[in-house]
């Protein structure tokens, strides 16, 4: 998802009995349900862990401003324009609440950003491919933010307060960034056989790494184990791409699309659709850094950090000159 | 010069009336800088008709490990509730 492949340092998962202490004590307590806060005793694991997960969301909310930024001078309408000056806005807006929340981990804004620019953090594979056309707009909006809703809507709950609290921010302002991502379908699909065609092409694309963006089956995984047991993962991903599928098909036919899958069909017996098999290889080359777009994407992050640095100095050094001042009048 | 904006808590008081309650935090260099983006970051939806920020290095808290002595005088006194005094079913408006 926003957050894909999160190590949590675990090789075997411990039940309840198998702990002692304040270990114990924390487990008990979010199996209870109460929210753990920033300054409250947690396992190293546990704060590692969200640290990763937090600082990768935070990162996919920052990065996946450029595929979209990308078209902002492009757009259709000076309407459909404003619209998307303010969905990119609030991805950044995203991002820095997940920052914050972050941060009352212990780690700093400067080194989440620096393990960003090194490559040691990641972000969402999904942000690695291109905007090709107008119409990738809509896909991503009705494909990527509808994904994200499926991921983010269970993490409202999650265990760790200051998490928990950004994601229901971030749940309520979503819910915008895929209906204006329909609603160009809808425009396009209801358009000429050219724009229609533009809508179908930009499905064709986005639809497997879309699916790609739950991350590979977990069911088997130590680290997800972990994750649900600490109660910050909520759902496998397997369920969760399943429920993606089954409430994005629906919304493809009303648009007279067609999902680029063959194997796609309604099973009855289980009250689920089936799909194909996803091509993981591609998933694992894209998270290594080798996706259309991987290089593009981390030198405009770093080109803009490093190009602004003077002018974050030159703001501290007023204020600093500012606080001087002050005192030096007070005295 | 490399040196983090200090970090700032942000608190907004709703249209309805209630008071100012904390959304989240923000870096910023001066209090001016952090008003104005409390504005864009937690208010972009006419959350709020006023923001405070205060630097979160000023604020004082108590402590967890401390939570136990600290709100235990308030356990023992439930005839603060009103619910401690049964009333009668024919007793209204009370």
């Amino acid at each position: 998802m926003y957050a894909q492949l999160v190590e949590t340092g675990s090789t075997r998962l411990r039940k309840l009995d198998e702990l002692s202490g304040d270990e114990r004590r924390f487990q008990e307590r979010i199996d209870a349900g109460i929210k753990i806060e920033p300054k409250d005793w947690m396992p190293e694991g546990y704060r590692k862990t969200l640290i990763r997960q937090i600082s990768q969301h935070a990162h996919s909310e920052i990065v996946g401003q450029l595929p979209e930024g990308n078209w902002i001078t492009r757009a259709p309408t000076l309407k459909r324009k404003a619209i998307l000056l303010a969905k990119v806005q609030d991805e950044a807006g995203h991002g820095l609440y997940l920052y914050s929340a972050a941060e009352t981990l212990g780690v700093s804004r400067d080194q989440m950003i620096d393990d960003l620019h090194s490559g040691k953090a990641k972000y969402s594979s999904i942000f690695n491919y291109p905007t090709l056309s107008w119409a990738d707009i809509g896909a991503i909006g009705w494909l990527v933010d509808g994904s994200a809703i499926v991921n983010q809507i269970p993490l409202c709950r999650c265990s760790y307060g200051p998490y928990a609290r950004a994601m229901v921010r971030v749940c309520k302002e979503e819910s915008f960034h895929q209906r204006q991502g329909f609603d160009i379908m809808m425009a396009l699909c209801r358009g000429t056989p050219e724009q229609k065609a533009m809508a179908q092409d930009a499905l064709n694309r986005w639809w497997w790494p879309c699916l790609m963006m739950f991350g590979p089956s977990d069911a088997e995984s130590v680290n997800s184990a972990q994750s649900a047991q600490w109660g910050i993962k909520l759902f496998s991903n397997d369920e969760l791409r399943q429920k993606m599928v089954d409430q994005t098909v629906p919304q493809a036919e009303y648009l007279g699309l067609t999902i680029p899958d063959p194997d796609l069909k309604w099973n009855e017996e289980k009250g689920h659709y089936d799909y194909g098999a996803i091509e993981w290889a591609e998933f694992y080359n894209v998270v290594k850094g080798n996706g259309p777009c991987n290089r593009d994407r981390l030198k405009a992050r770093v080109d803009a950090h490093e190009n602004g640095a003077w002018f974050r100095d030159a703001l501290l050094a007023y204020a600093d000159k500012q606080a001087q001042r002050s005192t030096a009048a007070a005295a | 010069m490399k040196k983090e904006w200090p970090l700032w808590e942000v608190f907004i008081r709703s249209q309805h009336g209630l008071a100012h309650k904390h959304v989240g935090s923000l870096h910023a260099s001066d209090a001016e800088m952090a008003i104005n983006h409390a504005r864009d970051v937690y208010t972009r939806r006419n959350e709020g008709v006023s923001i405070w920020v205060v630097r979160s290095a000023d604020v004082v808290a108590s402590s967890p490990d401390e939570k136990a002595p600290l709100f235990e005088p308030a356990n023992s006194k439930v005839y603060r509730h009103p619910t401690f005094f049964p009333m009668p079913e024919e007793i209204k408006h009370i």
